[in-house]
C-alpha cells in the first residue's frame, strides 16, 4: 500500500524574523522539501518614482536615502552622478575624494550587516551579528560626526558634498582603518572554518554562471558565480580609476561563495580607504550649482557599484526644475529572479539561508 | 537509608499513626524538592541571560535589582499578565493539555535525583530506568502542542520533534547502560557512591555521547530546530501565550536543570567532594554543566534536520555501541584491575574513535531531485 | 570604460538585417518599431559583433502622445552598451512583445512596467501586478493619473 502525501503551501509571510523586511514567499512544500517558491512583494511600495516627478532635483536626494536604507550614501552618490551627467557639471577634487571615502565606508558597513545577518539566519543566535555591530558602531559614530545622522545621511549634493568634514573625522577614520583587517582575520578564524557553517552553506543554493548572466544579476551575487564584472573597474565612475584594488570572484556560486566574496570586498574597501585618505587634497567641497537646477533637455543613466549590486538612476529632463521621469534600477529585485532556481529541491532551512545570502533590502525592491 | 526514611521512623517513634507519618514525610520531601527546582530554575534563567549577554559582548539584563537578579521574576510576572489566546480552529482539549504533558515529566524526574548524602525523595532501585521512561513523555507533549495549534509552522516543528527525540533516545540509553555496567546497579544513590573516580574520566566517550544526546533531547542549540527562531518562528509554541507559554518556558529550563542534574549524578560523581557540604558541591557541578550548555548555545549555529538525523544514526549510535562493548569487556574480564589503567585504555579508545569518525563521516548532501 | 555604441552605426546594421524595423538613431541609441522588437533584440543578442547577453535595465516613459519603452543592453565580453527604444502610440491598450525568452532578467522588470504604466507585454509567462494589489484600478505612473 503506497503512502499518500500531498504538498502544502506555507506562507513565509510578511511578518517573519528572517525575511529582512516585509517580504512574502508562497512556498509549496512536500514535507520539508521545497517544490516551488513565489515571491510576493509590494508591502513597502511608497511610489518614490512618482514622487520624484514633483520635486526639484535637490529635493529628491532625501528620497534616495530611503531606498536601500542600509547603504544610503551610495544611493545618494548614484543619483547625483546621474544628475551631473545630465547637466554636465564638474565637481571639485576634494569632493571626489570625499565621495570615495564615504562610499567605501558605506560598503563596509553594509557588508558587515549582510554577513552578520546571514549567520543569524543559520541559527547562531545573534552572536555574529553583535560582533559585526561592534565595528559597525564605530562607522556609525564616524558618520554621525560628519552629517549628524546614523541611518539616512543625505550628505551628498549635486556638485559635491553639502559641507566639509570636521577635523576629528580623519584621525578617527585612520584608527578604524588600521584596526579593521585584524578584526576581519579574527572573524575568518571563527566562522570560515566552522564545520557547521561549512556543512550548511557549501554546495547549497548554487547559481550557475550562465543563469546569473541571463537573469541580469549584479554585485556579489554575480561575482560569486564566477563572472568578473564590477562597475568600478568595467565602467569607472568618479575617480575609481586612480585607485589600486582587486575584485574577488567566487567559483561555484553557492552560499559560501557569496559570503566569501563579501568578506574579501571588505578587505579591498579598506585598501581603497587607505589610499584615499593619503591622497585627500584641500579645497572647496561643492561646485557652483544654481539652487533650482534646470538641466538641458535630454536623458542620462548614472550607475554605480552599490554594496548590493549595480544601482542605476535613469533621468529624463525637459528643462524644468523637476525631472520628467525618475526611474531607479534596483539590483536586489533583479537578483531575486533566480530564487526559485536556487532553492527548489532543498529544505526550508536552506530556503531561508539562501534568501539571506542574496542580501535584499525591501526599501530598494519596492521603492 | 535516606533522610526522609529516618524522618518517617522518627515520627513513628513519636507514636504517630502509620499513614500520618508517611503522609507528612512525603509532603515535606515534595516541598523541599519543589523549592529546590523552582529556585534553581529562576537562577538558571538569570544565569543564561547574563552569560549569553557576556558571550555576545553586551551586558545582559542589569536594571532590575543589583546585577539584574530580579529579571526572571519580572519575566514571570509579565508572562502571567498576558492574555491567553487560543486559535479558533485549534483542538481545545489537546491545546490545553499539551503544556501539562510537557512540564509534569520534568518535575517527576527530580524524585530520584540525589542532592546530598541520602537526600533523595525516593530511592527507587530502578532509578535511572525511571528517568529515561519519564523523560520520553515530553516528546508526546511537544507533538501534541504542534498538532493542536492548527498552524503549519507548528506542524513542521511537530514533525521534526518526533524525528529528533526518537533518534537521540538510543545513543543516550546506550551511554547510560555503560555507566550502569560499571556501577553495578540501576539505583541513583548506588551510582553516585560507586564513583571513586568520576565516570567522566573513566568513560570519556560515554560522557561525550550522553552530553550531546541530552542537548538534543532538550532542544537546545545547536539542535534547536524545534523552535528555530529564524525559520519557523518559535515552532511548537507559536500559538501559546500567557500561563501556557510560561509552562513551556519553565519546562525548557526545567529540562535543562533536570538533565544537568542527571549528568552530574551519572558522570561527575554527584555530591561527592572534599571540604564543602555535599549539597554545595552538587550545585556547583550543576552550574558548571549548565554553563557549558549556554556556551554551546552562544557559539554554534544550527544543524539542518537531515544532518541532525545523520549525526544521531550514523555518528553517535555506532560509537555508543562500540563504547558499550568496550565497557562490557572491561567489566567482564578486568574486574579487579587498578582503575587508572582502565582510565588510560578508555581515553585512548575515545580519542581513536572520535578521530576515526570525524574523518569517515561527513554531514553533507541534502539536495532532493524534484 | 563601457563604450556606448554610436546609434547611427547600429541603426545601419539593423536596417541591413531587418529593413522592416524602421531603425532610427536617437539622442541616446536606436529606436525600432514595436512589431519587430523581438527579432531585433534576438539579432542584437546573437550577432557576434554585438553579443548583448546582459539586460541592464528595462523601463518605460510616458510622453503624453506615446509610450516609450527603453532597454539598456550590455555586453560583458566586449564591454559595450546600447540603448534600444521602442514606441507605442496606442493610449488605451498599449502592447509590446515581451523579451523574457531572450533575457530572463526582463521578467520582473516587465511586470513592474505593466503594473505602473499599463503596457501589456505579449508573451510574458506571468503578467500580473507586482507592487499593487489585484483589483487595483488604474496605472499610477502615467502622466494623467491624478
Amino acid at each position: 500500500m503506497a503512502l499518500q502525501t500531498e504538498p502544502f503551501i506555507l506562507n513565509v509571510g510578511p511578518q517573519h524574523p528572517s525575511t529582512h523586511g516585509v517580504f512574502r514567499m508562497k512556498v509549496t512544500l512536500d514535507g520539508e522539501v521545497v517544490l516551488d517558491v513565489e515571491p510576493v512583494i509590494g508591502y513597502l511600495h511608497r511610489g518614490i518614482e512618482k514622487m520624484g516627478e514633483n520635486r526639484t532635483y535637490t529635493q529628491i536626494i532625501p528620497l534616495t536615502d530611503r531606498l536601500d536604507y542600509l547603504a544610503s550614501l551610495t544611493n545618494n552618490l548614484a543619483y547625483v552622478l546621474a544628475v551631473e551627467k545630465l547637466a554636465g557639471i564638474k565637481i571639485p577634487e576634494r569632493a571626489e575624494y570625499l565621495r570615495i571615502i564615504m562610499a567605501e565606508s558605506m560598503r563596509i558597513s553594509s557588508h558587515l550587516m549582510a554577513v552578520g545577518f546571514f549567520l543569524n539566519d543559520l541559527g547562531a543566535m545573534m552572536t555574529p551579528v553583535l560582533y559585526m555591530w561592534r565595528e559597525r558602531e564605530k562607522l556609525l559614530d564616524l558618520f554621525e560626526m560628519v552629517c549628524g545622522q546614523r541611518l539616512t545621511y543625505n550628505y551628498m549634493r549635486i556638485g559635491g558634498m553639502s559641507h566639509d568634514i570636521p577635523e576629528e573625522f580623519l584621525p578617527a577614520l585612520k584608527k578604524f582603518v588600521a584596526e579593521m583587517p585584524k578584526f576581519l582575520d579574527e572573524y575568518d578564524q571563527l566562522i570560515a572554518k566552522n564545520e557547521i557553517v561549512l556543512v550548511r552553506t557549501k554546495g547549497v543554493g548554487i547559481l550557475p554562471k550562465e543563469t546569473a548572466i541571463d537573469i541580469g544579476a549584479s554585485g556579489p551575487v554575480l561575482r560569486a558565480s564566477g563572472v568578473k564584472w564590477d562597475t568600478r573597474k568595467a565602467d569607472p565612475y568618479s575617480i575609481y580609476d586612480r585607485f589600486d584594488f582587486e575584485i574577488p570572484v567566487g567559483t561555484t556560486g553557492d552560499n559560501y561563495d557569496r559570503y566569501w566574496v563579501r568578506m574579501q570586498e571588505m578587505r579591498q574597501s579598506v585598501r581603497i580607504l587607505e589610499q584615499a585618505i593619503a591622497q585627500l587634497p584641500t579645497g572647496v567641497v561643492q561646485a557652483d550649482v544654481p539652487q533650482l537646477l534646470r538641466p538641458p533637455v535630454g536623458e542620462a543613466y548614472g550607475h554605480i557599484e552599490a554594496p548590493k549590486g549595480e544601482l542605476g538612476f535613469y533621468l529624463v529632463s525637459d528643462n524644468s526644475i523637476a525631472p520628467y521621469r525618475f526611474h531607479i534600477h534596483p539590483p536586489t529585485l533583479i537578483n531575486l529572479t533566480a530564487l526559485k532556481d536556487m532553492v527548489v529541491g532543498w529544505k526550508i532551512a536552506d530556503l531561508i539561508v539562501t534568501f539571506g545570502s542574496i542580501d535584499v533590502v525591501l526599501g530598494e525592491i519596492d521603492r | 537509608m535516606t533522610l526522609l526514611e529516618s524522618f518517617r521512623l522518627f515520627l513513628l517513634n513519636m507514636n504517630w499513626p502509620d499513614w500520618a507519618a508517611y503522609l507528612v514525610a512525603g509532603l515535606v520531601g515534595i516541598i523541599i524538592v519543589l523549592a529546590f527546582v523552582v529556585v534553581l530554575v529562576i537562577v538558571f534563567i538569570w544565569v543564561e541571560r547574563r552569560l549569553l549577554g557576556r558571550f555576545q559582548i553586551r551586558l545582559g539584563p542589569n536594571r532590575l535589582g543589583p546585577e539584574g537578579i530580579f529579571q526572571p521574576l519580572a519575566t514571570a510576572a509579565k508572562i502571567l499578565m498576558k492574555e491567553d489566546i487560543v486559535p479558533a480552529k485549534a483542538d481545545k482539549i489537546i491545546h490545553w493539555l499539551a503544556p501539562v504533558i510537557v512540564f509534569v515529566p520534568v518535575l517527576l524526574i527530580f524524585a530520584v535525583v540525589p542532592i546530598g548524602q541520602g537526600a533523595i525523595l525516593s530511592d527507587l532501585n530502578v532509578g535511572i530506568v525511571y528517568v529515561v521512561a519519564v523523560s520520553a513523555v515530553s516528546a508526546v507533549g511537544i507533538y501534541a502542542a504542534g498538532w493542536a495549534s492548527n498552524n503549519k509552522y507548528a506542524m513542521i516543528a511537530a514533525f521534526r520533534t518526533v524525528a529528533q527525540m526518537v533518534s537521540y533516545e538510543l545513543p543516550v540509553v546506550l551511554a547510560i547502560i555503560g555507566v550502569v555496567l560499571m556501577a553495578g546497579s540501576l539505583s541513583m544513590t548506588q551510582i553516585v557512591e560507586s564513583q571513586t573516580i568520576p565516570y567522566i574520566i573513566l568513560q570519556p566517550l560515554g560522557f561525550v555521547i550522553f552530553f550531546l544526546g541530552t542537548i538534543a533531547e532538550m532542544n537546545r542549540s545547536p539542535f534547536d530546530l524545534l523552535e528555530a527562531d529564524s525559520e519557523i518562528v518559535a515552532g511548537y509554541h507559536i500559538e501559546y501565550s500567557g500561563m501556557k507559554f510560561a509552562m513551556f518556558y519553565l519546562g525548557e529550563y526545567g529540562h535543562a536543570l533536570a538533565y544537568a542534574c542527571i549528568v552530574t549524578t551519572l558522570f561527575l560523581s554527584g555530591w561527592q567532594g572534599p571540604w564543602l557540604p555535599p549539597i554545595l558541591w552538587f550545585i556547583i557541578k550543576v552550574f558548571l554543566v549548565f554553563g557549558t550548555i549556554v556556551w554551546m548555545r552562544a557559539t554554534l549555529p544550527r544543524l539542518r534536520v537531515d544532518q541532525l538525523m545523520g549525526f544521531a544514526w550514523k555518528g553517535l549510535l555506532p560509537m555508543a555501541i562500540i563504547n558499550l562493548f568496550i565497557i562490557a569487556a572491561e567489566v567482564l574480564w578486568l574486574p579487579q584491575i587498578n582503575l587508572w589503567i582502565l582510565v588510560a585504555i578508555n581515553i585512548a579508545a575515545a580519542g581513536v574513535l572520535i578521530l576515526l569518525w570525524s574523518r569517515l563521516f561527513t554531514l553533507g548532501g541534502g539536495r532532493v531531485e524534484v | 570604460m563601457t563604450r556606448a555604441l554610436n546609434g547611427e552605426q547600429v541603426a545601419k546594421k539593423i536596417i541591413e538585417a531587418y529593413p522592416g524595423a524602421d531603425a532610427v538613431a536617437d539622442r541616446a541609441g536606436v529606436i525600432v518599431n514595436s512589431e519587430s522588437l523581438f527579432q531585433v533584440a534576438e539579432f542584437l543578442k546573437k550577432a557576434p559583433e554585438f553579443d548583448f547577453n546582459y539586460l541592464g535595465d528595462l523601463t518605460a516613459v510616458d510622453y503624453t502622445d506615446y509610450f516609450e519603452v527603453v532597454y539598456r543592453l550590455v555586453s560583458l565580453e566586449h564591454n559595450h552598451s546600447l540603448v534600444l527604444k521602442t514606441r507605442c502610440y496606442d493610449r488605451d491598450n498599449p502592447a509590446v512583445p515581451s523579451v523574457t525568452k531572450i533575457w530572463r532578467a526582463a521578467n520582473f522588470m516587465e511586470r513592474e512596467v505593466y503594473d505602473l504604466m499599463g503596457i501589456v507585454f505579449m508573451g510574458h509567462p506571468n503578467l500580473k501586478r507586482l507592487f499593487l494589489w489585484e483589483g487595483f484600478e488604474g496605472h499610477p505612473l502615467r502622466r494623467d493619473y491624478l
